[in-house]
């Protein structure tokens, strides 16, 4: 992960040289993003081997997923954090072992070379603790006005093994909902971290991996019968899809629900409803009563689930999310229409 | 939460939506013959809601959801003037979010933004500010919306603006005021309101006199109420006793944050920078005397419609609302949400016809989201 | 209508423009204090305030405040009183031959 002793990249910015196909291309890769790629000097494409992709039954996870995020940095993260977890947590939750990562980037001309620098550092780390390799990518210039900074897309393979079939249509009345921990962090971040509100506070971005969690979830509660991660439109909106695949209800306890006071406090201040603010780091699934206890515990023990807690249970009916009020009154949590705005009235 | 969590215990609510029963069968209230309490404020229905309230009370005691939400009542006319401001070249038009998706004719300000205006939220009118001192080649405008509780917020911006000498700051101003649609829906003859839940935030900025002739002159109750689940309902026992007293008084159940005589640094600056317009338009409620404020002549180089020529001192413009949509009559208490033909249909967030569907606040939208309209319950 | 909420004011940032940090459950804000101003602006620090759109609107009166939970305490004790009451004459009434 050291930078070359000998950078031949003199610049500070990215000019659209940097994406004209010669050599100040051909360094700007060598020297700022062959750090990101697992093995180094690959390719046009990756050749990929794993053992696990050989066994009878096994089938390939294939998701890709597009990242953009203002600001680029903040508490908890950046956007090359957000592009590995996010992509690595949409493998994990559909039950497979996360293998390779493909990585794309848009940068705006006139980006900072040493926040180009900072991004990849973060990819490199991050795709190291989640087991993951990043094993191919591409980068484009643009000029400045056709992108906000920088854009990642990553595209992420992994196995699931034989005998594991995870979707939300399995979800079954009395089935228990876990969640790995607090709600509403990331969201919550990049709302101060925007700096147009001109709110200050600790919290820090929920962005991490999942992909060890969900395998140490499943190796103790093999009968999980689907996750989902609750990035855009948060909680309620996770659950709403869900809810709609299996055709059932899914009751949660407002009680029940981890937040921290500060996620509250900008969700009181904003007129906010924390169900429905981003996460990048927390997922929900559901799992058999039975085996609901094993799958806590699992998730404990991991610092990424150590607040995991059952937040509600499916129920047979209609398919909608319903609330126990902390008051002891009960509602609806639908899906939002649009963006969540903060309001006054 | 300081002031805030202690007035959401469950344990006590048990106890007042007891005495809520107790009292609703002495004055013989029930599901058919209901009595029917208006909270004016937005803020109050979507507080019943999210609490599930309107579900915990005696089934005897209907909420009826009043116009006390100024994105709902804007209409489409305004919003029209806002676009038309925020295309104008140069201009920073800075908006709280509620009015972003507020329908114009042709478009909304999330609309306009997308379509390259320089559209930006902000939490405050001192942002606003903020942002005119540090583009002093741009024109900033705040949009200058709401009742009583937000009119000082824009004045004392204005008057700290003046203080500035900033040259590029101005206010659409489209403050309303409370009493005025009040007195409006006590003179309609449809009326069937028994007694009302008062704006808490409003009312720590203008007392609690200005609804002295809700009880004088039309012997309904009122209770200005604080937003906290148990204030809501402490605010129903104190009006259903009344009811059962045979008094129409107003009380205070928000003591701690509203005094009777209002805040004396916001009405000051209230009545400096602003005075009455003859009459303002309400989405759903028509022309209302006296209703609207605007920004008065010593302030005119912070007035947006005499610096841009739009709104009331372009000529009042009036845009017809949509066919089919009973705003009017939910608001005034005559109809639930549901029956309205359109609820549903024709009207929804997505495609809001009617003003009451168009913030979060309003009563049909908080009727979608919180109790899944498009299910079962719709019928409810 | 009216979104406010109850936050503490920490410290006093500008006197002239009077402005002052508040603060809300860890998430702090500047917000001017002009409706609440009356004396020396120090005075105001650890005080209560309901906030509006980045304005302290009006002190939270903490007797009142009071006075109002201390008001649906004693709803809730008559509550009991009442239902120990029935408790007992349902016991007393089960209780006979």
């Amino acid at each position: 992960m050291n930078a070359p002793t000998l950078s031949r990249l003199r610049d500070t910015r990215v000019t659209l040289s940097h994406g004209g196909g010669g050599r100040a291309m051909r360094d700007l890769i060598d020297d700022v993003f062959a750090t990101v790629f697992r093995p180094p000097g690959m390719e046009d494409q990756a050749r990929l081997y794993d053992s696990a992709l050989t066994e009878p039954g096994a089938r390939l996870a294939f998701t890709t997923d597009s990242f953009v995020v203002t600001p680029l940095e903040f508490p908890g993260g950046d956007i090359g954090k957000l592009a590995v977890c996010g992509t690595v947590n949409d493998l994990a939750v559909g039950g497979a072992r996360p293998l390779w990562l493909s990585a794309a980037f848009i940068i705006e001309e006139g980006t900072e070379i040493a926040l180009l620098r900072r991004v990849a550092a973060t990819m490199a780390a991050e795709a190291q603790k989640a087991g993951i390799q990043i094993v191919t990518g591409d980068t484009k210039v643009v000029g400045r006005g056709a992108a906000d900074g920088l854009f990642v897309t990553t595209s992420g393979v992994g196995v699931i093994a034989p005998d594991r079939d995870m979707a939300a249509h399995h979800i079954r009345p009395g089935d228990v909902a876990i969640v790995n921990g607090v709600l509403g962090d990331h969201g919550a971040t990049i709302l101060a971290a925007r700096g147009d509100l001109a709110l200050s506070s600790d919290i820090a971005s929920d962005c991490q991996s999942l992909g060890h969690l969900m395998q140490d979830v499943l190796a103790a509660a093999p009968a999980t019968r689907a996750a989902r991660d609750a990035t855009r439109g948060g909680l309620a909106s996770a659950l709403n899809e869900m809810a709609e695949a299996a055709q059932v209800g899914i009751e949660i306890d407002e009680d029940a629900l981890p937040l921290r006071t500060e996620v509250k406090g900008m969700c009181e201040i904003l007129g906010l409803d924390p169900l429905y603010l981003a996460n990048e780091g927390t997922l929900v699934l559901f799992v058999p009563s039975d085996q609901a206890g094993a799958a806590l515990a699992a998730m404990r023990a991991r610092p990424e689930g150590a607040g995991a807690v059952a937040i509600g249970h499916a129920v047979a009916g209609a398919a909608q999310v319903r609330m126990r009020t902390a008051f002891g009154g009960s509602r609806i949590v639908d899906m939002l229409v649009g963006e969540q705005l903060p309001r006054i009235c | 939460m300081k002031f805030a969590s202690e007035f959401r215990n469950p344990k006590a609510a048990q106890a007042v939506l007891a005495r809520i029963s107790e009292v609703a069968d002495a004055i013989g209230a029930t599901a058919e013959n209901p009595v029917s309490i208006m909270e004016i404020c937005g803020g109050h229905t979507h507080a019943i809601f999210r609490y599930g309230l309107d579900k915990l009370v005696h089934e005897g005691v209907e909420f009826i959801h009043g116009p006390g939400c100024p994105v709902c009542v804007l209409p489409m006319a305004r919003v029209d003037e806002c676009v038309e401001i925020a295309e104008r070249e140069g201009v920073i038009f800075t908006t709280f979010g509620d009015a972003m998706r507020v329908p114009g004719t042709l478009k909304s300000l999330m609309q306009a933004k997308a379509g390259g205006a320089d559209i930006r939220m902000v939490y405050s009118p001192l942002d606003a500010l903020e942002l005119a001192r540090r583009n002093p080649e741009r024109e900033v405008v705040f949009f200058g919306l709401g009742f009583e509780t937000t009119t000082p917020s824009t004045a004392l911006s204005i008057q700290q603006a003046a203080r500035e000498g900033l040259k590029n700051f101005s206010v659409f101003c489209n403050h309303i005021t409370v009493p005025e649609p009040i007195r409006a829906l006590l003179q309609d003859p449809h009326m069937m309101l028994d007694g009302f839940i008062g704006p808490g935030h409003v009312s720590m900025v203008i007392g609690t006199h200005p609804y002295d002739f809700i009880a004088q002159e039309y012997s309904r109750p009122i209770v200005v109420a604080g937003f906290e689940p148990l204030d809501l309902l402490q605010s129903v026992l104190m009006v259903l006793e009344q009811i059962r007293d045979g008094r129409a008084q107003v009380e205070n159940q928000y003591a701690r944050v509203v005094p009777a005589q209002g805040n004396p640094v916001s009405l000051a600056a209230i009545a400096d920078v602003y005075e009455r317009r003859p009459s303002f338009e309400w989405r759903g409620l028509g022309e209302i005397d006296a209703s609207g404020l605007r920004i008065r002549a010593k302030y005119a180089a912070f007035d947006a419609e005499e610096k841009f020529s739009v709104g009331y001192a372009a000529g009042p413009r009036h845009v017809p609302e949509p066919e089919g949509c009973s705003c009017g009559a939910v608001m005034t208490g005559r109809i639930k949400p549901t029956a309205c033909a359109q609820f549903g249909r024709g009207c929804t967030p997505d495609t809001p016809l009617g003003a009451l569907m168009v913030s979060s606040e309003g009563a049909c939208a908080a009727y979608w989201q919180y109790r899944g309209a498009r299910g079962a319950e719709a019928a409810e | 209508m009216c979104l406010g909420i109850p936050g503490q004011i920490v410290a006093i940032t500008d006197v002239d423009r009077m402005m002052a940090m508040a603060e809300v459950s860890g998430v702090r804000r500047e917000i001017n204090i002009a409706c609440v101003l009356d004396g020396p602006a120090e005075l105001l620090v650890g005080k209560w305030a309901l906030i509006h759109v980045g304005f302290a609107m009006s002190l939270i009166d903490e007797e009142e405040a009071a006075e109002t939970l201390r008001a649906l305490q004693e709803l809730g004790e008559a509550q009991e009183a009442l239902e120990a009451m029935a408790e007992g004459q349902k016991a007393l009434e089960e209780g006979k031959p």
